[in-house]
């Protein structure tokens, strides 16, 4: 994870609008999903920029919109000077070869009737790498690194479980030699005990081919793991944006704060004094998401007439740490603290416990 | 053995086996547990370790899969429910034991109404009439946490988002009083912001309604704020049960262990690498003729290839299938 603090990837003011259309042989255009809604970040060569949110908030939506496999509605998106936004046909295809993206459903995203090898080695087909001989080799060198047996590059996906599927899928997006790989959720599908192989497989092929990631997540901790930083998306925006440790340890924006504390943390001792700021409410649609800061309608903080009227700007606050929040001002920033009801999930048991007894089962589980 | 008022449920040697063209499936393997009135229990375990198969055998709905062969007991308030006919059994599920699934998207019928589907059981099981079941859906919506539910209650339940239409379930399976409810994944599909409203949500009305609920999970931090006993599942085997927090502590099975430690944790600091258990979980058709564990496992030796170990029992509530337990107990560590 060496950063030089070279900028790979800017992207300016990028929106993706998806039309909402009436009319079976007109169809006029009566309203528009704001999926992502001006978005402005910088990746910088080497780094691992984690990009969380929950779900409908835009998050793969911006991924895939970086990769052009969705067209932004406007905005660039500047990879070493060119805007991608702005090219198509073979100039597009030149510069997808150093982009590529892991996806996070490996049964769906792996074609069921191709071999191992023919997945792996369709991108060099695409790009025109090497003569048939060379290719067939490089594919076998690819399942190498990534752990798949060389050997079944004729077998077909359903023979691989999923942790050996996403594999497959990381040999493909790592055949063209990318320096940018967008990896959507590669982990959420997989069992737990496979999730730490495969992202410690992402961090020492990182290591190895200097590879830069924009890791697209749901789960915080699987970020703060892998991340350098950290930008959070809520409804299409880009709320907060820092250093890795500075946004876990220091979180300024409500909906980080508040979004932090909800994650449960696998320790019942932990839990006990874990008290989690449960947000009331839902997501609101982005058909229709709320007039000013989008999180108004679900912040403890909201401040009426400011942040229900007025866009918040994604400022710096701190050097390298930016926020999008009416409320921040200086050092001086609201403190979202569980209130009266929002006590600790866990909080009666904590007085049961007192107890130390199980009612059932001493003898029970014994077979 | 507690007295049998003590026990609300009481899983002996239950094997779930399905025939198929690879062989015989041993989705659930001699599994023994019981659960008390009130009880909060979290069953864990990933994909494939029989963990949902084991719900799906409390409620009875492993016996009306063909290729499914069943064995060992269930007792639930002192009657086998495996031993009773199906209109008996019918008597039994959605009553006293009711089910949160998973996807609240797929789990709802689509083309019925808010009202017709929360108002069926209580007919069918209450006796109310329909002016009472409505009455009482609409306590139920408000009671987890609907708003305007009287005005919502001929929706359908697209019009919900998925944190509303999983609090729909849960009045659904609270709707008739169960004593047991099973929650099969209850917040996976949900965001962390929603997930911890539900789990707030279940433990409260678990309370309030006196009903012992098994969180059935692969997610480790949602057992350990809400269940008191967990049990942990390995390829159709349970491996370890105890106390939630002596469990978390100082897990006394090596696949314990490994769960814990591959999980980054947000309240420790960030490490390098994160420890993984190496190989992949065993073919259920296939399982290696010593403990399941044994091919992934980093104290295995000869024994453990030898015969699957049974459950020992190492505290007062613990118990665990090792045959290394000591060293685990002594503190060995997972190397790195």
């Amino acid at each position: 994870m060496s950063t030089n603090g070279e900028t790979l990837v800017t992207i300016e003011d990028l929106r993706v609008h998806f039309p909402i259309t009436s009319g079976i042989v007109f169809q006029r255009k009566v309203g528009a999903v704001y999926a992502v809604d001006g978005i402005d970040l910088e990746i910088k060569q080497g780094e691992t920029l984690g990009l969380v949110g929950e779900s409908g908030c835009g998050k793969s939506t911006t991924g895939r919109a970086i990769l052009q496999l969705i067209r932004p509605t406007t905005g660039r998106v500047l990879y070493s000077g060119a805007d991608l936004a702005h090219l198509s046909g073979s100039a597009l295809r030149k510069q997808r070869r150093r982009m590529q993206m892991i996806f996070q459903d490996p049964y769906a995203s792996l074609n069921g009737r191709m071999t191992v090898g023919d997945i792996v080695g369709e991108p060099l087909l695409v790009h025109k790498m090497g003569d048939r001989a060379q290719r067939k080799a490089k594919v076998r060198e690819l399942l190498e690194t990534v752990g798949i047996n060389p050997n079944t590059l004729n077998r077909y996906p359903h023979e691989f479980s999923g942790g050996q599927r996403q594999r497959i899928g990381i040999a493909r997006a790592l055949a063209v030699e990318p320096n940018f790989i967008v990896c959507d959720e590669p982990i959420s599908a997989l069992d737990v005990s496979i999730r730490a192989q495969i992202i410690n497989l992402l961090q020492q092929l990182q290591r190895e081919f200097g590879l830069t990631y924009l890791f697209i997540a749901h789960d915080l901790s699987v970020v703060r793991h892998i991340s350098d930083r950290v930008a959070v998306m809520y409804l299409g925006r880009i709320v907060e944006l820092a250093e890795n440790s500075v946004l876990y340890e220091a979180p300024m924006h409500p909906y980080t704060q508040a979004l932090l504390s909800a994650v449960p943390i696998p320790d019942p001792a932990a839990e006990e004094l874990r008290r989690p700021v449960v947000l009331t409410g839902d997501v609101p649609s982005p058909v229709e998401p709320p007039r000013g800061c989008h999180f108004h309608t679900r912040c403890p903080a909201a401040r009426e007439g400011l942040c229900d009227v007025e866009d918040p700007q994604l400022k710096i606050v701190r050097p390298g740490h930016w926020a999008a929040c009416h409320l921040i001002t200086g050092d001086d920033y609201p403190h979202i603290r569980a209130g009266e009801n929002d006590v600790a999930v866990v909080d009666d048991v904590a007085e049961v416990d007192g107890t130390a007894e199980t009612p059932a089962g001493e003898g029970g589980e014994t077979a | 053995m507690g007295a049998e008022q003590d026990t609300l449920l009481r899983l002996t040697d239950l094997t779930v086996d399905f025939a198929s063209q690879e062989g015989t499936v041993h989705a659930v393997n001699k599994v023994s547990f019981e659960v008390a009135p009130g009880e909060l229990v979290g069953l864990v375990g990933e994909s494939g370790c029989g963990k949902s198969v084991t719900a799906s055998a409390i409620l009875g709905l492993t016996r009306m899969i063909n290729n499914a062969t069943i064995g060992g007991s269930i007792e639930f308030l002192g009657r086998d429910l495996l031993a009773l006919p199906e209109n008996e059994v019918r008597q039994v599920r959605g009553r006293d034991i009711s089910m949160i699934f998973q996807d609240p998207v797929t789990s709802l019928n689509p083309v019925l109404s808010i009202e017709r589907l929360m108002t069926e059981g209580l007919e069918l099981h209450l006796g109310l009439s329909h002016s009472d079941a409505v009455k009482r859906a609409i306590e139920l919506l408000g009671e987890v946490g609907i708003p305007k539910a009287a005005g919502r209650i001929k929706d359908y339940p697209h019009q919900f988002s998925g944190g509303m239409r999983q609090r729909v379930m849960i009045a659904i399976a609270l709707s008739c009083n169960p004593k047991l409810l099973l929650a099969d994944e209850p917040t996976t599909a949900l965001d962390v912001t929603i997930q911890a409203q539900i789990l707030r949500l279940m433990k409260q009305l678990s309370q309030a309604h006196n009903a012992a609920v098994i969180v059935i999970t692969h997610d480790l931090g949602v057992v350990a704020g809400m269940c008191r006993r967990i049990l942990v599942m390995y390829a159709g085997r349970i491996v370890e049960a105890g106390p939630a927090k002596e469990l978390f502590h100082h897990p006394h099975h090596p696949y314990t262990v490994g769960l814990l430690r591959s999980v980054p944790r947000l309240d420790e600091p960030r490490k390098d690498t994160l420890q993984s258990i190496e190989g992949l979980p065993p073919d259920l058709a296939h399982l290696p003729p010593g403990c399941s564990f044994a091919p992934r496992c980093w104290l295995a030796d000869e024994e453990c290839w030898q015969s699957p170990p049974e459950l020992f029992v190492t505290d007062p509530g613990r118990t665990t299938a090792c045959y290394h337990r000591e060293a685990l107990i002594a503190g060995a560590e997972m190397p790195a």
